[in-house]
């Protein structure tokens, strides 16, 4: 296990730092001057010079990137430009928005996803049709519309659920779990089908290898063969529940948009509508964070279920 | 791949209904009823009317208009980012799979890293830095899932470097562009056009977000109407339809012609399989006419396999593959089942514990075991014979076991289910098998994982298995082909020394005379002789068997060349009414094709062959070299 560990930091920092580099890059030809935006349009040429010295905007770009590199290291994001509040602060608020949304998201998904799938692997029929109608939703039907049409029917026409915002776990626990109802719903929705889908298509291969003949030819239960079969099912399944987590963060932007969630989806839109570059900067280098650390859950998931990959 | 396509209904009707709205958005300034922004104030926010067969939104704005002109956008962006991602996916991957080494890993590595950064993110910075800038949002689209094409490719172009045709193109001096061009692209295309259709919808998922988030194009798009129907959810729900229709029907296209291409390129490389009827068999040829077979039995058998007939779908009809098979063994005797590829030796052995692959299953027969009868087509009570009474061991030992369980683990499993052994008694049992297979140290075989063992191994350890529930008869279906030829005589030698009833397949008669006591011939599904071991190799009495015996290199004579049985086993939907082998047989008579050749009692022994002319076999010439 600590093999895994190792191997994975060594291919993880580089990939987290070489994106920021990236995206450090990038985000330096957002047009506007910081200083001059936080200062507003009437500040005279003086102090707008003296604040971006004092930014450090006016070094070359590899030092700005040091700058902030070692600034990340120390726990500091810097300051929002519009706001001026600390980029940490502001992130660490909306993360756990996002992720509770997303974990429990991805809860739900695996639970169906996966249940689904071994039911229409083993009985077919009519859990195939599901799957199937299921997957052309998932497929076609954009989160954000489809969240929509659920706010129309079970917020407004039919008043079940409250239509938009975000109620805190420590304010109220029944209206927390309300307010994530209908996008857990929609999450629902749109991610089970993938996951049957993975799920069916892996046990259907193991079914037919060769070891599960034996199995049976050696007089094991159906119920014992079963378990052999899931177990080596598992590690596609658990790349595909991999990749839906990076998919529901990233979907996070417009499914946190229609529901009014102040997660860092939404943050994500306004950093960009107000080209706040700090800010920016942070929620890419949180996401890019989250995306690897869900890459080192499923190697060590992979570990667990495959002696070889441990060894 | 093309025509394929074409019998695809879904498929077909989603490529009209895309062409039609191609058509529709770039004819849009001419029919479109009303212009883009062109408002009619008296009628805001109305549902679907004459004036406005859609309705209307805000400021009175025609919605049927607006979905026209907002397909160009869409028709754009999408095209736009099909052409940033394919075209850096695909020549990336090409390369990564076609050159390897440094190339692959700088290119596994950009990819890994472009995985990390959520792409829709990347998107949203681009327009930061270009606001309403959507098509370089497009191309950043394209680019950032550009990598997961390049892995794609890559693959399918690491398994067609290895063929034939590439490494004779490689070899003949042509140049890499000209190989990847000719070559190479065209047998990754299908898998590369299947991508883009997937990618194209994302890509207009995430077209239609930047709308409805307002930060893609000024121009009014399908997402823009989202967005503004998602303002109006209370007074006016009409208007998420129109835009949720075409959206989701053109996201649906593009995935049902995905679909559909998929399986036309899939079906070019395999016959497509119908699923197992229940019907009984009907196939053209009389092959599975009842034969007067002569009655053959050994005296107090231990189990008797009568009458097993067996079909397959074979492109999608039922065709028989084992047609009529009895025979039975002795307590404590080795039986060999012989014959070549396709003769039906496996599919027999498999039946017999009810573990046909596939769609094969058994039309008719029974087998005796004991005191009890089983038909062959009741799999279930097959079932209860596996392990503890009829044992399998098959061909191939690494695929035997399961790849993440130890051997101790599985070992355990069996003896758990067919003896009453626990705790330690079940380990020192698990130790007695793996020595009774000869294994030089069990405690470290038990430890290991199938991937720690040799092929001899992991036979060994499979044989273990096959012990495991104490079975009185054991099945071993070519339990050497596998291995190394030493490793074949220590495998050998442990079958032998087990003292149990045993039907050895095989295709090796020095396996058969060292080991066996009778055999078993079997041809295109039947069996054509059967006797003691002495008598068939040393006097055969069908021409199958001497033919088989010449071209076995065992019994070659030094210095002369190897002969080949001409021809091959026809496959199972052309077998002949009459005898099965006579198209390759030397003796054969017009009357061989008439009717189904019986068994018949060879004559001075205890033996059967299927042949009109027995007696002729042993001055048969001409077995073509």
């Amino acid at each position: 296990m600590l093999k895994v560990m190792g191997r994975w930091l060594a291919t993880a920092i580089p990939i987290v730092l070489v994106a920021s580099v990236l995206t450090f890059i990038l985000t330096s030809f957002v047009p506007g001057d910081p200083a001059r935006t936080i200062l507003g349009i009437n500040a005279p040429e003086a102090q707008v010079e003296a604040l971006r010295e004092q930014l450090g905007l006016d070094l070359p770009l590899p030092l700005q990137y040091w700058n902030w590199l070692t600034g990340v290291l120390h726990g500091d994001l810097g300051r929002s430009i519009v706001t001026w509040g600390k980029v940490s602060t502001e992130l660490g608020s909306r993360l756990s928005v996002t992720l509770s949304l997303m974990s429990i998201g991805l809860v739900v998904v695996a639970t169906f996803g996966v249940s689904l799938g071994l039911l229409s692997a083993i009985k077919g029929g009519v859990f195939g049709k599901v799957v199937d109608v299921l997957s052309l939703v998932g497929l076609a039907v954009p989160g954000f519309w489809l969240g929509l049409v659920l706010v129309a029917a079970f917020a407004v026409a039919i008043p079940i659920f409250p239509a938009t915002g975000y109620i805190r776990f420590s304010d109220s626990p029944s209206g927390w779990a309300m307010s994530l109802a209908l996008p857990i719903i929609t999450l629902a929705l749109t991610g089970t089908a993938g996951l049957a889908k993975q799920t069916r298509t892996s046990v259907m291969d193991e079914l037919g290898k060769d070891y599960v003949r034996m199995l049976r030819a050696r007089g094991l239960s159906e119920r014992r063969v079963f378990l052999h079969v899931i177990r080596n099912a598992g590690a596609p399944i658990i790349t595909v529940i991999g990749l839906l987590f990076i998919g529901l963060v990233s979907g996070a932007v417009l499914l946190e948009t229609v529901f009014v969630l102040p997660g860092l989806g939404s943050l994500t839109v306004s950093a960009i509508k107000s080209h706040d570059i700090p800010l920016i900067l942070g929620v890419t280098l949180v996401l890019s964070i989250v995306v690897v650390t869900v890459n080192l859950v499923v190697e060590i998931c992979y570990a667990l279920l495959n002696p070889r990959v441990r060894a | 791949m093309i025509k394929r396509f074409f019998h695809k209904p879904l498929a077909v009707i989603s490529l009209v209904w895309v062409v039609t709205l191609l058509v529709l958005s770039i004819a849009a300034p001419l029919i479109a009823p009303y212009g883009p922004d062109q408002q009619d104030i008296m009628h805001a926010l109305e549902g679907p009317s004459a004036a406005h067969p859609l309705g209307t939104g805000v400021l009175g704005l025609d919605v049927l208009s607006r979905l026209l002109y907002g397909g160009r956008v869409t028709f754009l962006s999408t095209a736009i980012s099909l052409v940033a991602y394919l075209s850096v996916g695909t020549p990336f991957g090409l390369l990564a799979g076609y050159r390897g080494g440094l190339t692959d890993k700088v290119i596994l590595r950009v990819s890994d890293i472009a995985y990390a950064i959520p792409g829709t993110v990347i998107v949203l910075v681009v327009l930061a830095v270009r606001p309403g800038d959507e098509d370089a949002a497009m191309i950043a689209c394209g680019l950032v899932s550009a990598p997961s094409l390049a892995r794609v490719v890559r693959s399918a172009t690491i398994s067609v470097r290895e063929e034939l045709f590439i490494r004779t193109a490689v070899v003949s001096g042509l140049s890499d562009v000209h190989i990847l061009r000719k070559h190479v692209l065209p047998t990754v295309m299908g898998t590369v056009i299947v991508h883009a259709a997937l990618f194209a919808t994302a890509a207009i998922g995430l077209e239609t977000g930047l709308g409805f988030l307002g930060v893609g194009t000024r121009q009014v798009t399908w997402g823009q109407l989202v967005a503004e129907a998602s303002k109006n959810l209370g007074n006016q729900p009409w208007l998420l339809l129109p835009s949720g229709f075409i959206i989701v029907t053109f996201i649906l296209a593009f995935g049902l012609i995905g679909d559909g291409l998929r399986d036309a390129t899939a079906e070019g490389y395999s016959v497509r399989q119908l699923p197992v009827g229940r019907s009984t068999v009907k196939d053209g040829s009389a092959a599975v006419a009842a034969t007067a077979d002569a009655d053959f039995a050994v005296a107090e058998p231990l189990l008797v396999v009568d009458g097993l007939s067996v079909a397959f779908d074979i492109a999608g009809r039922p065709t028989t593959v084992v047609a009529g098979v009895s025979f039975s063994l002795r307590p404590g005797e080795i039986v060999g089942v012989v014959g070549e590829s396709g003769s039906g030796k496996s599919v027999t052995i498999a039946a017999m514990l009810g573990l046909l692959k596939g769609t094969g299953r058994v039309t008719s027969g029974t087998m005796r075991y004991g005191d009890r009868d089983y038909e062959l087509s009741d799999v279930k009570s097959l079932a209860a014979l596996r392990g503890g009474r009829v044992a399998l061991i098959g061909q191939d030992p690494m695929s035997a076991l399961d790849p993440v369980f130890t051997v101790r683990y599985q070992l355990a499993e069996v003896i758990r289910t067919h003896t009453d052994l626990k705790g330690a008694a079940v380990d020192a049992r698990i130790i007695e098998l793996l020595q009774a297979v000869r294994l030089p140290d069990p405690e470290l075989v038990a430890r290991s994982y199938p991937y720690q063992l040799s092929g001899g191994m992991a036979q060994r350890v499979s044989i273990a298995a096959a012990l495991a529930g104490e079975p009185e008869v054991i099945l071993a279906d070519e339990p050497t082909t596998a291995l190394d030829v030493t490793v074949q005589a220590e495998i050998l030698d442990v079958l032998r020394a087990l003292g149990k009833t045993v039907v050895l397949v095989t295709h090796d008669w020095g396996v058969l005379v060292d080991l066996a006591e009778r055999a078993v011939v079997l041809y295109a599904g039947q069996v054509v002789e059967q006797g003691s071991i002495a008598d068939i190799v040393g006097d055969p009495k069908h021409p199958y068997t001497m033919a088989l015996l010449r071209s076995n290199p065992y019994f070659a004579a030094p210095g002369r060349p190897l002969p080949a049985i001409s021809g091959a086993v026809l496959p199972p939907q052309d077998w002949p009414a009459g005898c099965h082998f006579a198209d390759r047989c030397p003796l054969a008579h017009p009357e061989c094709a008439t009717a189904p050749v019986p068994l018949v009692v060879t004559t001075g022994r205890a033996g059967v062959t299927r042949c009109l002319f027995p007696e002729d076999v042993s001055g048969m010439e001409g077995v073509s070299a």
